[in-house]
Order: structure tokens, then sequence, then C-alpha cells
């Protein structure tokens, strides 16, 4: 893990996604699509209005506000990930985003689709809503009809971050170390709850 | 005490609980937060300051605004019951406006959002009558991230404390980063299978440097808390400290044969907030201060 933040703009390039490791910190500017798991059954199903080749994917349901200058985003953070698990390694393949965003970490066949198309998996700070959406500029929206949380959102971000690199195109997945130690710990945990 | 009073209240609750944290669990926050350079150190200071940020511009904490869940302690009051509850849903259409709050209801088979936070069934106003000549409406704008990682255990009586402390242990563990780690864990022990969940969530509704009365169950709150604090799944699921900064219990008598144990897991974004009316017409609110 370096201290230091990459500062990367948006769409990702296949070498530059590869070129990330786990515990990486990492900002962006560009463009960010929310998709949740409406946005993904219909991604799956219709036409999808932009193009998500080496995009920013955020797992995200906004709060926001209509203004007359359009579209004012309050709050901005992640959603869990891992809902989106059964359809993210067939969205991949289609779509080809050089990174997911979320919180909570993903499973095997999303880290396995992240390895086989160079892309990765960050991890926006849960509940940090405020901070992300200082970052967005402008904001506008397709698929409305799913609701504010579920529509398709597209979020112009000045310096988003820093978030971590918590699963890579290497296989490395930072929680699922996280896991692993935690079950090595168990007897000492255990000893300690008095079981 | 009159609907209005009650109406205004609830609104102005509701909007102060998005933005800005009871004192308990901010202060439990504040404690953890260092200089230090562990993934850990930089999820709590980045937690710390979207709080701060989220107060200083009057914008709700996380874009999940929750589910908001009332609890009506109605006591011997000359407003009807009908009244209150119908003064609690204005409020709620007022807060939803004003703060805002996110459109967090949907139909659970065809997801249809009608935009804003009713539908059949919620809002959610438990209702328990009290003794006293005064109402206090508590709420919980509850995050699912977290509800979603909440679980029933119906152990056996033989399981007894070991076994309530390892279902705890095991819901927190098999939760990962999903619920938004530091935890506050509501536990409701005893009652039936639904009781036992009603009192987890309860349990959420009292601050967290507090302990249950029957010193039993407070040996079991210091227990859970001093042993889940440091286990390591920490903030985010990304490893370090802390994982939970809060256990509190509630419990119930229960059957012979049983013993249910519900936990309710809380994120980090804890917002809960209580008032009490009085018969002088006085109202106090407690909760988080912007
Ligand atoms: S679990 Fe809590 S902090 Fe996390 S996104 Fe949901 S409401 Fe926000």
């Amino acid at each position: 893990m370096t201290d230091e933040v990459k500062r990367l703009t948006t769409p990702l390039s296949e070498e530059e996604a590869r070129d990330l490791r786990i515990g990486d910190l990492v900002s962006f500017t560009g463009v960010v699509y929310t998709l949740r798991d409406q946005g993904h059954l219909r991604a799956m199903e219709q036409e999808v209005p932009v193009d998500l080749k080496g995009a920013l994917v955020f797992h995200c349901g906004p709060l926001v506000k209509e203004t007359s200058d359009g579209w004012e985003v309050l709050a901005a953070g992640p959603t869990t990930s891992i809902r989106m698990e059964g359809l993210e390694r067939e969205f991949i393949e289609r779509f080809r985003p050089g990174a997911l965003m979320g919180k909570g970490g993903m499973g095997q066949r999303t880290s396995e689709a992240l390895q086989e198309f160079g892309a990765v998996y960050l991890a926006w700070t849960g509940g940090a809503a405020v901070l992300a959406a200082e970052a967005i500029r402008s904001a506008e929206v397709y698929w409305l009809d799913l609701g504010t949380p579920e529509a398709l959102w597209v979020f112009h971000v000045e310096d988003l971050g820093p978030v971590v690199v918590a699963m890579d195109s290497h296989g490395g997945n930072l929680y699922k170390e996280v896991r692993d130690k935690v079950e090595r710990d168990m007897p000492a945990i255990r000893a300690g709850l008095g079981i | 005490m009159d609907e209005e009073t009650i109406r205004s209240t609830v609104a102005g609750m509701l909007d102060r609980a998005v933005k800005a944290l009871p004192p308990d669990v901010r202060s439990a926050l504040a404690e953890c937060e260092t200089d230090g350079d562990g993934i850990d150190a930089v999820q709590v200071r980045t937690i710390m300051e979207n709080i701060r940020m989220g107060e200083e511009k009057g914008i709700p904490m996380c874009e999940d605004t929750g589910v908001p869940v009332f609890w009506l302690r109605y006591g011997k009051v000359p407003i009807s019951l009908q009244d209150v509850v119908s003064a609690i849903k204005e409020g709620l259409v007022e807060a939803a406006d004003r703060a805002p709050l996110r459109p967090n209801s949907v139909h659970p088979l065809t997801r249809l959002n009608h935009g804003d936070n009713f539908g059949h069934g919620l809002p959610l106003i438990h209702i328990t009558p009290i003794e006293s000549e005064q109402i206090e409406i508590w709420t919980l704008t509850k995050g699912h991230g977290s509800e979603n990682m909440s679980a029933l255990g119906m152990l056996a009586p033989a399981a007894g404390v070991k076994g309530i402390k390892e279902f705890v242990l095991e819901t927190v563990v098999n939760a990962g980063g999903n619920p938004c780690p530091p935890l506050v864990l509501g536990v409701g022990i005893g009652g039936t299978a639904d009781t036992a969940m009603a009192l987890a969530k309860k349990a959420l509704l009292r601050p967290i440097d507090t302990f249950n009365q029957d010193p039993s169950m407070a040996q079991l709150e210091a227990d859970l808390r001093a042993g889940l604090r440091d286990i390591g799944v920490g903030p985010m699921g990304l490893g370090g400290s802390p994982t939970v900064i809060g256990v509190n219990v509630e419990h119930a008598n229960c059957h012979p044969a049983s013993l249910p144990v519900g936990v309710n897991v809380q994120c980090w974004a804890d917002r809960w907030a209580k008032a009490t009316f009085r018969m002088d017409g006085t109202v106090e609110v407690l909760g988080g201060d912007i």
C-alpha cells in the first residue's frame, strides 16, 4: 500500500486498471455512472444510453433535489455491492468497465471477471455521502422511471476520492485477506468473549 | 400538546436525525479518530470529516436516509391516538421535503417507487401504552445496508449465554463490510421470534453509554462490547479497528423451550431522536444537534 493518492481520469484504459493493486489510494476526475440492482437488470435487457467501456461504475442510489437549474446531488455514498454479484460478471464481460465502486466488496465470480477483463473494485467509505457529493460538478439522469435511487445517474466529478482499491485484476482481495485473518484469530476472539 | 406541535416536532427531529448524530454515537466515533495512516484510520477520518461537513452544510450525512421507524409511547393524555398518528405522518411528509429524505418505499415485488416514504405498511409505528401523563415519540431512520445484515437465531435454551455470544459474533463476522462498520448492535433476547427482533431494534434507541437494568443483561452487554470491539473486521470491513462501538441488549421472558435472539445491525450512521410531550405544553427533544 502506498499513501500517495494516484490521480486518474475516466475512462480507464485496461493498462491503467491493471496497474492498480489492492491498498492503493486513487481519486478520479471525469464521469461516474451509477447503477444499482434495477439498473443492472435493465442494462442486461435494454440498450444502455451511455458508453460504459473503461467507465467508473458506482453502486450508488443518490439523494437528489430537483431545482430550476437541473438536478442537485446532495449526498451520494456507496450501496452494498454484493447485491449485484449475481449479474456483475456478465455485466463486466458485456460492457467492459474499468472500475466498479461500492462498499463491502464482491464475490469470487466478480473477482475472476476483474482478472480476466482487467478492472478493479474500489471501496468508497460507506455513508461518506456528503464528501462524495462535494466532488460532483453536475449530474444528468436516465431511467428515472426506476425511481431516483435506482436510476442511471451520470455524475461529472472532479477529484473524487481518495478511494481504496479493494479488489484488483491480479486476484488481490482486501476483504478476503481481512476475513481470513479474522478466521485465524477466532480462538483468541472467542476467548475474549468468554465463549 | 396539540397535533400541530407534534407534527412540527416530528418533522424537526427527523430533519435533525439525518443531519447530526446523537451525542453518544458521535463521541464514540470521534474517540476512534487518529492521524494514523492505516486504512482503518483513513476510513474513520473520512467518516468524521463527512459528519462534520454534513452538519456544517445542513445536508443528510448519508444518501440513504433510511426507513423511518417510529415508537409511539402513548400515556394518559387528552389527544386521541388517531390524531397523534396522523400528526406523525404529516411530520414525515414535511421532513421528506425539508431534509430532504430519499424516497425509500417500494413495492416488494414490483419494486415500484411512488417517490415518498409511504406505502402498504409504511411508515412503521410501534404503539405502546404508558402510565404517565405524556406522549413520547422515538424515531430511528434505519439504513438498510445494515438492516439487511440483521439476523434471528432461535437457539436451544442449553446454548445459554455462550450460544448468544457465538450467534452475535457470527452475525458480525458474516456481515463483513456490508453494513458500514463501525457498528452498533441491538440485541433482543427472549420473547417470541417477532418480539426478539422488535426488541433488537428498540435496543438501538438507548444511548450506547448506558446499561440494561437487569444485572445479567448488563454483564452480557459489557462482555459483548469489550469482546467485539477489536475483532479485526474493521471500519468498512477493510481490517483494523474498531469493528463494534456499541452493543445494547433488551430482553423479555420466553417459553421454557425457547431462546430467541435477534440481532439488529446498525451502521455508524445511528440516527435516532426522541421527543417527550408533556401536559404543560413543554417538549423535550433528544438526539443530534445542529
Ligand atoms: S449502511 Fe448506513 S452508513 Fe452505510 S450506506 Fe446504509 S445508511 Fe449509509
